[in-house]
């Protein structure tokens, strides 16, 4: 009981660490440094301490201290309540889903046993889905309390596409489902650990259309509609200033680094490295003893782990800043015309394997 | 541990539910549903019907809602100051009574026989794979008569929103 809680306690800090403490500053730094490096720029360097400024990772910091500093504006029309409730949730959201992503297998650590998710629940992915759709208030609201046509109008394309992309998304992983015959985030990880069960080789069109309805979800450029810069000033956070404005923001890299962490889990062999099984880690790493060996394994998945969530980060950013944005109609025509029907196929074509094999 | 839970979501559901009815602004008692919603999602939890409560979450609270609210917000309903009409008023604290009683005995009925579940004689109550199993073999016939009911329902949404289109023409 004690030891669930002191584990329970410590995988919860981690992840709250590693999510908030250094993907959601430094994704901000790697998307300037990104866009700067592919549009030939040099990017962000001025701030500095002492002269040093170490390839501008001290724009983070200096960027928190500017947020913070900054007013916090409420416009006269708007719905106070809401207004201010809006960035939360969209943030919480993004926080909290990454709790069923497991980074690591199932250890015996001092006679207890270790499972390295946060939540190991029996609905699973569905679980993501669920709170995955509770994010589409925070936009709505904010453009909605707003009091600004701007904001209304990306309020209302968020919505719209936000709940056509669920559904498709919802379809795509069907066949990762019924390929591995479980909801279990741990069990699709753990059934990945020969190279050749990779969600990627077993679905290669899951993936592909997974990954589209992913980033589309998460409104990044080319599917940027709700906040447009070019026709919307900024769509649904026009009037955020200060840190609420931060949330937002905060949420869409928490947001990246969920979908780098399903894309993983799902699709690119959750924990493994190709070809070494997690028992073949501990018998490699006995000289340190059983707990010692156990100790060395999960930081080896865990390192495995996030090295591939990073290689997706990356693969997002890259994404971001190669692509145009797509027009309105567009949008709606890939998710309802083309990735939903090929999402079906994708569902059909796996059953009629299943059947057979 | 689990009382305290069940307080909390209880409550919170009443609370959400009073304020939805009360509330005169359309934006602001749309987001009270939602709260129910939610907070009858926590008690699907606490009832070990997770999946329920995920499927809770994904349609009701994420799918449906949004559109309501999305309706709401393009229509700009007007927040509406009026009376309630006395004769709605009695008939409303009628089915209130009514709905009370109804929900008293439902509430009292897993006192009166503790081993409801467990007599049913399902180890895995509640999880995904029990569930799925249920509706593809025992519930089979009403599982695809509500699949045809809701394909009816969509064929019948997409005619009627064409004939308008049509129309406008």
């Amino acid at each position: 009981m004690f030891a669930d809680m002191i584990e329970s306690v410590a995988k919860i800090l981690f992840i709250f660490t590693v999510n908030l403490g250094f993907f959601a500053p430094i994704l901000g730094w790697v998307e300037r440094k990104q866009s700067a490096l592919m549009q030939d720029r040099i990017g962000a360097n001025r701030a500095d301490v002492g002269g040093f400024t170490i390839i501008g990772l001290f724009h983070p910091i200096s960027d928190a201290i500017k947020v913070i500093m900054k007013e916090d504006f409420i416009p006269a029309g708007a719905e106070k309540l809401l207004h201010t409730l809006a960035p939360a949730i969209s943030l919480i959201p993004a926080i909290i889903t990454f709790a069923v992503v497991p980074f690591g297998g199932q250890y015996e650590l001092f006679g207890h046993h270790v499972n390295l998710v946060i939540a190991d629940l029996d609905v699973g992915i569905l679980y993501v889905f669920a709170f995955s759709g509770l994010a589409t208030y925070g936009v709505v609201l904010a453009g909605w309390a707003s009091r600004n046509n701007w904001s209304l109008i990306g309020g209302l394309r968020a919505s719209a596409q936000m709940l056509s992309y669920e559904v498709a998304m919802g379809l795509t992983v069907i066949g990762v489902m019924m390929v591995y015959g479980t909801l279990k985030l741990t069990e699709i990880g753990a059934m990945q650990e020969s190279l050749f069960h990779w969600g990627v080789f077993l679905q290669p069109l899951g993936f592909i259309l997974f990954f589209t309805c992913a980033v589309a979800e998460n409104k990044r450029a080319p599917f940027d509609m709700p906040e447009a810069e070019s026709e919307l000033v900024a769509g649904y956070f026009t009037e955020y200033s200060s840190f609420k404005f931060v949330m937002f923001w905060m949420g869409e890299f928490l947001e990246i680094v969920t979908i780098a962490g399903l894309v993983t889990t799902l699709f690119f062999g959750a924990w493994h490295i190709p070809f070494v099984s997690d028992s073949a880690l501990v018998s490699f790493f006995h000289f340190a003893g059983p707990n010692g060996a156990a100790v060395l394994a999960m930081l080896v998945n865990i390192t495995t782990f996030f090295v591939k969530v990073c290689f997706f980060i990356w693969l997002q950013m890259t994404i971001r800043w190669t692509l145009p944005r797509f027009r309105y109609d567009q949008v709606m025509k890939l998710c309802w015309k083309m990735i939903l029907p090929l999402s079906l196929v994708n569902i059909l074509i796996t059953g009629l394997v299943l059947l057979n094999g | 541990m689990e009382l305290l839970m069940f307080f909390i979501f209880g409550v919170g559901a009443v609370a959400f539910a009073l304020l939805m009815v009360t509330n005169k602004k359309p934006v602001n008692a749309a987001m009270c549903l939602i709260g129910v919603m939610f907070c009858l999602a926590g008690l699907y939890v606490l009832l070990n019907a997770h999946l329920i409560a995920a499927l809770q979450l994904i349609v009701y609270a994420g799918a449906v809602m949004v559109l309501f609210l999305f309706v709401i917000m393009l229509l700009n309903v007007e927040e509406k100051e009026g009376r309630l009409a006395v004769n709605i008023l009695v008939v409303q604290s009628v089915a209130a009574v009514v709905v009370g009683l109804v929900f008293l005995t439902v509430v009292n009925l897993p006192k009166t026989d503790a081993s409801f579940f467990a007599g049913m004689g399902i180890p895995d109550f509640g999880t995904t794979k029990a569930i799925g199993k249920m509706l593809f073999t025992e519930y089979l016939l009403p599982f695809e008569i509500a699949s045809i009911l809701l394909l009816a329902a969509i064929v019948g949404a997409v005619i009627l929103a064409k004939r308008r289109i049509d129309d406008a023409e």
